[in-house]
C-alpha cells in the first residue's frame, strides 16, 4: 500500500517536473544550454571629454532600428547631468548637458541587443527626399555618372552595384574624383555620394552607420552602408561587396551624415564602444514572450527575484543534484563519507578554488588539522573547546596557506575564503575519533572516499549547461523529488556488499 | 556484477538497504530506539522483566561528579566504564585492577586516573554517542568470562549475537576477541564472528578480517564445534527481549558470566550484516519464514520450537 503510494506520488512529481519543463521548452522557448544564449550583446559607449568650467553638452546617437538586431534594454549613467533622448528621423539621441562642469567627464550608455534575424522593418518610408540640390559643375558631373551607371545596369540592384564600382574609381575617373572631393578615399563619403546621385533620380535613400559585431572582439568597428527605399520598403546594401547584403553581424546605429557624438564646451573628446556577448541574458527573449503567451505562469517564477537573490539560487539549487548524487554513492554504490553532505558542501567549496587545488588544500588542512587535534588529545580538552580551538586552527591554517600561496604567486585566488572552515573542523574531528577507533586505514578510506564523492559531485555541478538547465527549469527539482524518493525505497545490494559477501557467494555456489 | 547481485540474492543475502527499508525502518518503531540506544534503559527494563543484566556501580550525569569518581569505584576491585547511548563498542574501558590513582586495564596497560576522568568527560560531552548528544558514562560490573570461551578469546569478554525476530531467533553468532580487536568483541574491529547453530548451540564456521578461519588466530584452538553452554536459556532471553521493547527486529548481545550465568549485555536495534558472512547463510530467507509464521506462535517456547526446527544448521546450508 505504502508502496503504491510512493510510487504514485513519485510519479506525480516526475510528471509535473517534466511537464512544465517540456512546456517551457517547447512552448516558450525557453533555452535549454546557454549556447542558445548567444544572441545576446552587451554594447557599451563611453564618451570621454575635458570640461572647462563652463556649460557643456554632449549629444550621442543611440542604438537605432536595426535589421538584425533588436533593443533588449538600455540605461545611462550620467552622474549629476540632466538627460534628454529624442527621436528624429529614424535616429535615437541622448543629450547630456550640464550647467558647469570640471575635469575629465565620462558618460556611459549601456544597452543590451538581441540578434533577431528576419525580422520585420517597421521604419517609416521617408521623409521629402533632402538632398542638398547639387550645383555647377558637380551637377553636371553627378548627371554624366548616372547616365553612365543607369546605362549599364538593368534594376536597381545593379544600378547600386554599378555605382559602388564607379565610386571605387576615383583615381581614373574626373567626375568621380571631383564628385567625392579631398576625402575621397573615405567609404562615407562615397556612400554620401551615393546617397546625392540617387536622390537625383528620385530614389530615396540614406547612409547607415553602425558596428560589427563579432566574437571575441573588444573594440568594436564601425561599419557604414546604405539604405535605399524601393517598393515600399528600405533595403542594404554593403559598400564592401559592391551592393550585396550586409553581414548578420552588422548592427545599425544612426542614419545620415552627422558624426555620432557633438560635444560643445570641452575638448579632448574621445568615445570608446566596447561589446561583449551576454550569454546570461538570452532568457530574457524567452520571459519577454512568456509574459505575452503566459503572463502569469512566470510570475511566481525565480527569474523575478532580484539579480543578487538569484545569483545564490543558481548555487543553491545545484545542491538537490548534489544531494541525489549522495544518494546514489551512499545508498547504491556503499561509499562511505563523512557527514550525509559534507561531499556536497565541498563540491561547492571546489567550485571556487577548481579542483585540483581544492584537493591539494582540503588534503593540506585536513592533515595539518590532524595533527594539530592529536596534539590537543595530549591536553585533554573538553569536547567543545576542543571543536572550537581546532576551527580556529582551521582557519589559521588556510589564512597562512592563502598567504604563502599567494607570496608563491600561485593561482588559488581569494577563493579559499570560502572554504567550508566548520566543515573542515568537524572532518578534522570525526575523522581523528574514526583514527583512533577503527585505525588509519578506516579514517584515510572515509576520507578519500569524500573526497572521491565531492569530486564527482564538482565535476557535475560545475557543468554551465547543468548549472543554466537547473537555474531556468527549476521545476527539475520536482523530478529530483520523485527520484530520491523512489531511491528511499531502493532495497537492494549495495555495489560494495557485493564485494564484501563475495567470497561467501563463490563458497557456497 | 550482475550475476554475483543475482547469486547473493538467490542465497537470500540481506543488504543494508534491505534491512533498512523492510525490517528496521517497517517494524521497528523509531519511539522504541531510545530503549536499545541507552544502555541505563535497557538495563532498567531489563530488571523490571526480570531479565539478568551486568550489576549498575553507578551513574556519572555531569561534569562535577567525575572529581567524585576515585571514590565511587574505590571498593571496586573492576568495572566497565561505558557511554550510555554509545555505538559499536566505542568509548568502553574495562578496568581489571586499581591501585591507588592507578588504574590497570583488561588489556594490561595502565592509566593514570586523570586519564580516565578525560575519558569520562569525554563520554559526557557526547564523542561516543549517536549524534554527539551529552551522554552519562554508566559503570557496571566486569564480566567474568565463562571457562569454555577461555581457549578462544584473547583478552576481554566475548559475547553471542542473536538476531531476534518478533521474538524468534532467526541466527546467531558469538564473537572472540582477539589481540587485533584489543579484547573488544566487535567484528569490525578485528574480532573473530563464529555462528552459532541456533538448534544446537554448536557454533560453526567462522570469519574473521572478511576471511574463513578453523583456529583462533592468538590461542590456536578450533573454534567450530564448541557447544555454548545454557543455549536454550539463551534463545529464551532473547526471544524475552521483543517483549520488552516491542522491537520486532533487533539483535540481543548476551555474554556468558562464570560465577551469575547469561546476561543481556545490550540490545541493538539495527544489527550488522556480518553475522551472514560468520553463518554462511543468507538472513533473508529466515526473516520472511518468520514474517509469515510468527502470527501463529504465541508463547516464547512456541517461538523457540519454531527457530529450532527451522533454523537448524543443515537445513540452513540449503
Amino acid at each position: 500500500m505504502k508502496k503504491i503510494q510512493l510510487f504514485v506520488l513519485s510519479g506525480i512529481l516526475i510528471c509535473l517536473g517534466s511537464a512544465i519543463f517540456i512546456y517551457k521548452y517547447h512552448f516558450l522557448n525557453f533555452p535549454i544550454t546557454p549556447d542558445k544564449t548567444s544572441s545576446f550583446w552587451d554594447i557599451e559607449i563611453r564618451l570621454s571629454v575635458d570640461a572647462e568650467d563652463k556649460p557643456l553638452k554632449a549629444s550621442l546617437f543611440l542604438a537605432g532600428e536595426s535589421e538584425n538586431f533588436t533593443i533588449n534594454s538600455e540605461h545611462f549613467l550620467s552622474g549629476k547631468y540632466g538627460l534628454v533622448t529624442e527621436k528624429k528621423n529614424n535616429n535615437r539621441k541622448a543629450v547630456w548637458s550640464i550647467r558647469k562642469v570640471n575635469g575629465r567627464q565620462h558618460l556611459y550608455y549601456r544597452v543590451l541587443v538581441q540578434k533577431t534575424a528576419g525580422k520585420k522593418h517597421t521604419r517609416l518610408k521617408p521623409e521629402k527626399i533632402s538632398a542638398s540640390p547639387l550645383e555647377e559643375p558637380y551637377l553636371s558631373a553627378a548627371n554624366r555618372l548616372w547616365n553612365d551607371v543607369y546605362e549599364h545596369s538593368a534594376d536597381l540592384n545593379t544600378v547600386i552595384g554599378n555605382l559602388f564600382k564607379r565610386l571605387n574609381q576615383a583615381k581614373t575617373d574626373e567626375n568621380i574624383a571631383l564628385l567625392l572631393g579631398k576625402d575621397a578615399a573615405s567609404t562615407t563619403r562615397k556612400l554620401e555620394t551615393a546617397v546625392e546621385l540617387l536622390a537625383l533620380a528620385g530614389i530615396p535613400a540614406q547612409v547607415v552607420h553602425g558596428f560589427d559585431l563579432r566574437e571575441e572582439i573588444i573594440q568594436v568597428k564601425m561599419v557604414s552602408w546604405l539604405e535605399v527605399y524601393h517598393q515600399r520598403k528600405w533595403t542594404s546594401y554593403n559598400p564592401g561587396t559592391f551592393g550585396g547584403d550586409i553581414p548578420e553581424s552588422y548592427i545599425a546605429w544612426w542614419r545620415g551624415s552627422e558624426p555620432m557624438y557633438k560635444i560643445r564646451g570641452g575638448t579632448n573628446s574621445q568615445i570608446q564602444v566596447t561589446a561583449q556577448k551576454n550569454e546570461t541574458k538570452a532568457i530574457q527573449s524567452a520571459i519577454v514572450q512568456s509574459k505575452l503567451t503566459a503572463p502569469h505562469f512566470l510570475k511566481f517564477s525565480l527569474l523575478n527575484l532580484p539579480i543578487q537573490n538569484q545569483i545564490i539560487y543558481r548555487v543553491i539549487l545545484l545542491i538537490p543534484l548534489g544531494a541525489l548524487l549522495v544518494v546514489i554513492f551512499r545508498n547504491i554504490i556503499g561509499i562511505k563519507t563523512f557527514g550525509t553532505f559534507m561531499p556536497v558542501l565541498i563540491a561547492l567549496s571546489f567550485r571556487e578554488t577548481q579542483l585540483l587545488w581544492g584537493i591539494i588544500l582540503f588534503s593540506l588542512v585536513i592533515s595539518i588539522g590532524l595533527a594539530i587535534r592529536f596534539y590537543l588529545e595530549n591536553l585533554k580538552l573538553l569536547v567543545v573547546p576542543r571543536l572550537s580551538a581546532i576551527l580556529i586552527a582551521v582557519i589559521i591554517i588556510i589564512a597562512g596557506l592563502n598567504i604563502f600561496t599567494y607570496n608563491m604567486g600561485l593561482p588559488l585566488g581569494l577563493s579559499v575564503s570560502l572554504f567550508p572552515i566548520v566543515i573542515l573542523s568537524m572532518a578534522i574531528e570525526r575523522m581523528s575519533i574514526l583514527w583512533d577507533e577503527r585505525g588509519p586505514g578506516e579514517a584515510l578510506s572515509q576520507g578519500v572516499g569524500t573526497l572521491a564523492v565531492s569530486a564527482v559531485i564538482y565535476y557535475v555541478i560545475k557543468n554551465h549547461i547543468i548549472e543554466h538547465t537547473m537555474f531556468f527549469f527549476p521545476e527539475l527539482l520536482f523530478i529530483l523529488f520523485g527520484i530520491t524518493l523512489l531511491l528511499g525505497r531502493y532495497s537492494g545490494f549495495r555495489l560494495v556488499e557485493l564485494y564484501r559477501f563475495k567470497e561467501f557467494a563463490r563458497k557456497k555456489r | 556484477m550482475f550475476q554475483l547481485y543475482k547469486q547473493l540474492s538467490q542465497k537470500g543475502i540481506l543488504g543494508i538497504n534491505k534491512r533498512n527499508a523492510n525490517y528496521t525502518l517497517k517494524y521497528n518503531a523509531r519511539n522504541k530506539y531510545p530503549i536499545v540506544d541507552n544502555k541505563l534503559k535497557t538495563k532498567q527494563l531489563a530488571i523490571e522483566a526480570g531479565i539478568p543484566v551486568p550489576e549498575l556501580y553507578a551513574v556519572i550525569e555531569i561534569e562535577r561528579q567525575i572529581q567524585d569518581f576515585d571514590d565511587m569505584i574505590k571498593d571496586l576491585p573492576s568495572f566497565v566504564i561505558k557511554p550510555a547511548r554509545g555505538s559499536g563498542g566505542n568509548g568502553i574501558v574495562v578496568i581489571s585492577n586499581h591501585v591507588r590513582d592507578m588504574y590497570q586495564k583488561a588489556s594490561g596497560d595502565f592509566i593514570t586516573s586523570d586519564e580516565i576522568k578525560y575519558h569520562i568527560s569525554n563520554i559526557l560531552s557526547g564523542l561516543y554517542s549517536l549524534g554527539g548528544q551529552t551522554d552519562n558514562a554508566i559503570i557496571e560490573y566486569r564480566i567474568q568470562p565463562d571457562l569454555i570461551f577461555e581457549p578462544i578469546s584473547y583478552l576481554g569478554v566475548p559475547d553471542i549475537r542473536i538476531i531476534v525476530f518478533f521474538g524468534i531467533p532467526v541466527m546467531s553468532m558469538v564473537r572472540l576477541p582477539t589481540r587485533m580487536s584489543d579484547g573488544k568483541a566487535n567484528l569490525h574491529q578485528g574480532a573473530i564472528g563464529a555462528g552459532i547453530d541456533i538448534a544446537t548451540g554448536i557454533t560453526l564456521s567462522a570469519v574473521w578480517k572478511d576471511t574463513i578461519i578453523t583456529n583462533h588466530p592468538d590461542t590456536g584452538y578450533p573454534v567450530s564445534d564448541i557447544r555454548i553452554p545454557f543455549w536454550e536459556k539463551l534463545l529464551n532471553l532473547s526471544s524475552r527481549c521483543y517483549e520488552m521493547t516491542g522491537l520486532a527486529y533487533q539483535g540481543v548481545d548476551i555474554v556468558l558470566d562464570k560465577d551469575k550465568g547469561p546476561m543481556i549485555l545490550e540490545l541493538n536495534a539495527r544489527p550488522g550484516l556480518n553475522i551472514q558472512i560468520a553463518n554462511q547463510a543468507g538472513l533473508l530467507t529466515r526473516l520472511k519464514l518468520v514474517e509469515a509464521h510468527h502470527h501463529e506462535l504465541e508463547s516464547i517456547d512456541d517461538k523457540i520450537q519454531f527457530a529450532i526446527h527451522h533454523f537448524k544448521h543443515s537445513t540452513a546450508l540449503e
